[in-house]
């Protein structure tokens, strides 16, 4: 597969198998951690280089999918669990945190601490649920999980049930007004996404990472090799929730309502999958040039009178083409073609 | 080094790949509806037209209607909305653009001419929002900054609307909203946001009120509704009022939006024996609903469903169809006239309900239904607004769309002013459609409700009991 | 108890269709180990063409001689997409396959939704009902569930009778195997794919009969086929009938005691709680 180096496996990953090493085994050597900062950066500064809201708004929807496809990563990418259903943590996270702003007047900033952390809480009881399943079976039950928490939440009265919630528009002057609001949440956003690359990069280059890693690999293997398999497995799918946990707080925040439909869109999920795919499943950078390749594609298609029709089935073609002939994705191509690359790409 | 170099050229070229996906949308995405070279002009912005007469002439001489550039200086005011072009509102959002558009090409012809002598004409800028929320607000940040749009009109639906109502307060530019219906979108503080549309809670009111005109010792009613924000809206308002005037309420229950079995309900509904069956959500589900009732002859005696009814396309049920009554925005059949409004003692404005209609026909091929009278309606209040103010200052206007109380081809319009529901549609009616058979059988719908609009008496009670 | 019978005869009468449906779903899993995701629009597709052979704008051939035709060119489209998205990624990881069938979701869909629109279509067709007692079946749900048990009854035959039936069985229990038994396994994967498509579209044709249908419209029948295949096993054709008659009864039965809206919450609790306790599925694996 796509695994760049062989997992060195050989010590038993203690304190229950959470530990970020990654700075001691030199991880930040590598250009491609800075590369992948570096990017962010840019990208996150164009709308203040620009001083356009047009381009803020345009890179608010990238960094939030390459941070989603980033946090999908750490559960399909780097462990090999195909989460079909991932966006539930997004829902929930929004749902929680719009909940706790329009009944209990929290505010926005701890409103998404507490979406992350329902998110999260959710990923850590469902791993100790469903993360036994192997392959297909883990798959159709995050399918599951995701209709059955929709149509929970659509007849939940606390949560406005099929209605959802609003947000009173005045509540935006508590942060500046809604321009300086739609600042501050790009900021965090921003922030959410180098953090979520650090995390990425910090899991991949610790002992924690190698055994999720060789759990992709042969799961059986790691096993008897000493890795903590159920323990590792739920953290690694804790810590890929917890971003879009928070992410779905902001987001919906910003567009002052929620309601079930928009929240779990299970055709959102599936995007995030062919983001991570295109881009290179189990890569740092992957995620990342896969999220925003697919936003430039998607807004080309769409723009483009000839494929507006056909954009779904364009899409579907683009994904069979990779899964068929580049599994390893953009990155993952660039790296076995020019060796070179391979301390750059990560 | 080497490495260093290919560092940087790897760097520079993803930050290309990232600047290429996110100015797609911006010069290459606009659909102007008008001609191009308009886009050149600046757009109005200030009070004073007159002081700007210098410079403005030779843009108007590329106008079409050029001989009106010569008794006054002209200005184009910048139209900016977003459409579902595709996904799931596509129907919907379509007949809502081409109501917007015939009332471009008509005000177009000749503009407005204010008191000063100046020629306001309009363009529109447009984008696809795919029915999803996730690029509204990106898309009308564009159309306010980018595209300089002077008003906005809302997308299709509450959803998209809420998103796209933060980017209108946003930028202080008004945004006039069609086809989307709900209450709270008003109640949360807005100031620049007016509504075209009878609000959720209105629409299923004249029902009950319909139904205590035809049969004074009915007592029951069920409500079965899809389990939607805007369907639940409607029944949660029109239980209070049922409940209000003396009914029981005796089943109260939603379906999923994708439902296409309704045996549970229509059992549930044979055990309750309600005098009338009200709910239905939008045009999928609500028009399955009422083939099943036929289908499993359920004696149900007044049926009420939201949106299908005042579709054309719900006469492809046949029998299923006949008798059902439906809230509708407007209808072809209303009675909108001079003298009604002259009798109401409100100002009439603008084309007659035929002149609509026949004008519309002659662009589209079809009849127009309810969305695109409101897609039309709302051009047509904001050029009413210009008029009243006489200017595009958008505070002037914003202060006419404030008085504004009109009677027009799409009915009443006034808007709340308080501050706690400002912009809320207040004077605006639902018309209640029927189907019915006419003289050589075939299906055809009549306004049963209100009275005064009626143009065939209502059928009751419907007779499904084999 | 009128109502509670009425309710559970609808349910059941429709857990046998639905039943069919996953029957697809379940072989291909238990022959190839893939579960396909391109289930839902297969279904929808199956309505489709039965609106155009039997439709009123189309051909008006009668629906039950239609679902002969439908049957066979879901046969061949299923061994179109094993060639084209399965046969590469069979010894990938599963995610591999997933994706690869999600695809093909994804383009019948988008071509879909291009050509067809979103616009409910309908087959006017009725055969009239039965009344016995309280109990009013429509004869269009009736006709289709002595159908789906006579295709469940022909599938069982075909697999335990027949040599490609044989086949199919011996490359589901051990591939390598049958391969060295001479058994052409490429054919057979091929077949047991197209079968599983045959038995999707053919319960696409039946549901068209009497519910009103749009493409996306699979989608709600392939989310009940994963409910039923996990009640039945994974794997397990028969299981899938009677995982199919459960659900049916279920969706028959809940609503009279709770509102209906809460049926779909206790179907994919019930779903994600049978895959963690019991992933075999209630009645045990195929395998």
């Amino acid at each position: 597969m796509s695994s760049s180096k062989p997992a060195p496996v050989g010590k038993a990953i203690d304190r229950g198998g959470f530990d970020l090493s990654a700075f001691k085994l030199g991880g930040w050597k590598y250009p491609a951690f800075w590369l992948a900062i570096g990017l962010i950066l840019i990208g996150g500064f164009i709308p203040v280089f620009t001083g356009s809201n047009s381009w803020r708004e345009t890179m608010f929807l990238i960094l939030m999918a390459v941070s989603l496809a980033s946090s999908l990563n750490i559960i399909l990418g780097y462990t090999g669990y195909v989460s079909f259903g991932h966006i539930v943590f997004f829902g929930l996270g929004g749902y929680v945190g719009l909940y706790l702003i329009t009944a209990h007047g929290w505010s926005l900033w701890t409103a998404a601490l507490m979406g992350g952390l329902a998110a999260g809480t959710l990923a850590l009881l469902l791993g100790k649920a469903i993360l036994h399943l192997r392959g297909a079976y883990f798959a159709l039950a995050t399918i599951g999980v995701n209709e059955a928490v929709r149509t929970f939440i659509n007849n939940f009265d606390l949560f406005g049930g099929a209605v959802g919630l609003e947000i009173n528009f005045l509540v935006y002057k508590d942060y500046g007004g809604p321009a300086t609001m739609q600042w501050l949440t790009y900021w965090a956003v921003f922030g959410l996404t180098l953090f979520i690359v650090v995390l990425s990069y910090g899991i991949k280059f610790s002992r924690f990472g190698l055994g999720l890693l060789s759990i992709r690999e042969d799961e059986d293997a790691a096993m008897v090799l000493g890795v903590r398999t159920p323990s590792a497995k739920t953290w690694a799918y804790v810590l890929s929730a917890i971003v879009p946990g928070i992410l779905g707080v902001i987001f919906f925040f910003r567009n002052s309502s929620i309601a079930p439909q928009e929240a779990f869109r299970l055709h959102r999920s599936i995007e995030l999958i062919v983001m991570v795919m295109l881009g290179g499943q189990g890569t740092v950078l992957g995620p990342l040039v896969g999220a925003t390749t697919y936003e430039a594609l998607r807004s080309f298609l769409l723009t483009s009178p000839l494929f507006k029709d056909l954009q779904l089935a364009f899409a579907g073609l683009l994904l069979l083409l990779i899964v068929l002939f580049v599994p390893t994705g953009i990155v993952g191509w660039l790296r076995s073609r020019y060796r070179k690359l391979w301390r750059v790409l990560e | 080094m080497k490495r260093l170099s290919l560092f940087v050229m790897l760097l520079a070229l993803i930050f290309t790949a990232v600047q290429c996906g996110g100015s797609a949308p911006a010069p290459a995405a606009p659909a102007q509806e008008e001609a191009k070279e308009e886009a050149a002009a600046p757009a109005q912005e200030e009070a004073a037209p007159a002081e700007e007469a210098a410079a403005e002439p030779e843009v108007a001489s590329e106008e079409p209607a050029a001989e009106e550039a010569m008794t006054g200086e002209e200005t184009v005011v910048t139209i900016g909305y977003t459409a579902s072009k595709t996904g799931s509102q596509e129907v919907p959002s379509r007949g809502q653009t081409h109501g917007l558009e015939l009332w471009l090409d008509q005000i177009n012809q000749n503009g407005i001419t204010l008191a000063d002598g100046t020629v306001v004409k309009f363009q529109a800028v447009t984008y696809d929002d795919e029915s999803a929320k996730e690029r509204v607000q990106s898309l009308y940040t564009t159309l306010v900054e980018q595209d300089g749009a002077n008003f906005l009109i809302s997308p299709y639906s509450s959803g998209l609307t809420d998103a796209a109502a933060v980017i209108a307060e946003t930028y202080g530019t008004t945004m006039i909203t069609t086809g989307a219906a709900s209450d709270d979108t008003y109640k949360k503080g807005l100031t620049l946001v007016y509504q075209l549309y009878t609000p959720a809670s209105r629409y299923l009111t004249g029902a009950i009120d319909l139904l205590a005109s035809l049969n004074p010792d009915a007592k029951k009613i069920a409500f079965v509704y899809e389990n939607a924000k805007f369907s639940t809206d409607v029944v949660s308002a029109a239980q209070e009022y049922a409940e209000s005037k003396g009914y029981e309420v005796v089943l109260s229950e939603g379906y999923d939006s994708e439902a296409t079995d309704f045996a549970p309900f229509i059992n549930k509904i044979a055990a309750a024996e309600p005098d009338a069956v009200m709910g239905g959500g939008h045009f999928n589900d609500g028009s399955t609903f009422a083939r099943q009732l036929h289908e499993k002859e359920t004696s149900v005696e007044f049926l009420a469903l939201l949106v299908a009814p005042p579709e054309l396309d719900f006469a492809e049920l046949g029998d299923a169809a006949l008798g059902v009554v439906g809230p509708s925005q407007w209808e072809p059949q209303a009675n909108y006239t001079q003298e009604a409004a002259d009798a109401a003692g409100v100002e009439w404005y603008g084309p007659t309900v035929a002149d609509f209609v026949s004008a519309y026909q002659d662009k589209y091929g079809e009849e127009p239904g309810y969305h695109a009278a409101g897609g039309f309606a709302s051009g047509l209040v904001l050029q009413q607004a210009i008029e009243a103010a006489g200017s595009v200052d958008p505070d002037a206007v914003r202060a006419a769309l404030d008085g504004t109380n009109i009677m027009t081809f799409y009915g009443n319009v006034q808007f709340n002013t308080t501050p706690e529901a400002h912009g809320l549609q207040e004077a605006h009616e639902m018309v209640y459609v029927q189907w019915q058979k006419d003289a050589d059988g075939n299906l055809v719908k009549q306004v049963v409700w209100p009275v005064e609009g009626q143009s065939a008496e209502p059928i009751y009670p419907l007779a499904q009991i084999p | 108890m009128e109502q509670l019978i009425a309710s559970l005869a609808d349910g059941l009468l429709l857990g046998f269709v639905y039943g069919l449906a996953a029957m697809g779903l379940t072989l291909i899993f238990g022959v190839m180990d893939v579960i396909n995701l391109a289930h839902g629009p297969i279904i929808a597709l199956g309505m489709f063409a039965m609106f155009f052979i039997s439709g009123a704008t189309g051909m008006g051939l009668n629906p039950y001689l239609a679902l002969v035709i439908i049957a066979i060119l879901g046969l061949l489209f299923g061994v179109c997409i094993y060639f084209i998205a399965v046969h590469r990624v069979l010894n990938a990881p599963h995610l591999s396959s997933l994706l690869s069938t999600f695809s093909v979701n994804m383009m019948i869909i988008g071509v879909g939704t291009a050509i067809l629109t979103t616009t409910p279509r309908n087959l006017v067709f009725s055969i009239g009902s039965i009344s016995l007692g309280p109990v009013t079946l429509l004869g269009t749900r009736l006709v289709a569930a002595l159908i789906a048990i006579l295709v469940a009854a022909l599938l069982y035959l075909f697999l335990y009778r027949t040599q490609p039936g044989k086949a199919i069985r011996a490359v589901s229990n051990n591939r390598a195997a049958a391969e060295l038994m001479g058994i052409p396994s490429t054919q057979t994967l091929a077949l047991s794919f197209g079968i599983g498509t045959m038995l999707a579209s053919i319960a696409g044709g039946l549901i068209a009969t009497f519910f009103s249908f749009t493409i996306l419209a699979g989608g709600v029948y392939e989310l009940k086929s994963f409910v039923i295949v996990v009640l039945g096993g994974l794997g397990n054709p028969t299981g899938a009938l009677l995982g199919g008659l459960i659900l049916g009864g279920l969706e028959g039965i809940a609503p009279v005691f709770m509102p209906v809206s809460w049926v779909p919450v206790i179907e994919f609790v019930l779903f994600v709680v049978i895959l963690m306790v019991r992933p075999t599925g209630l009645m045990g694996g195929g395998r």
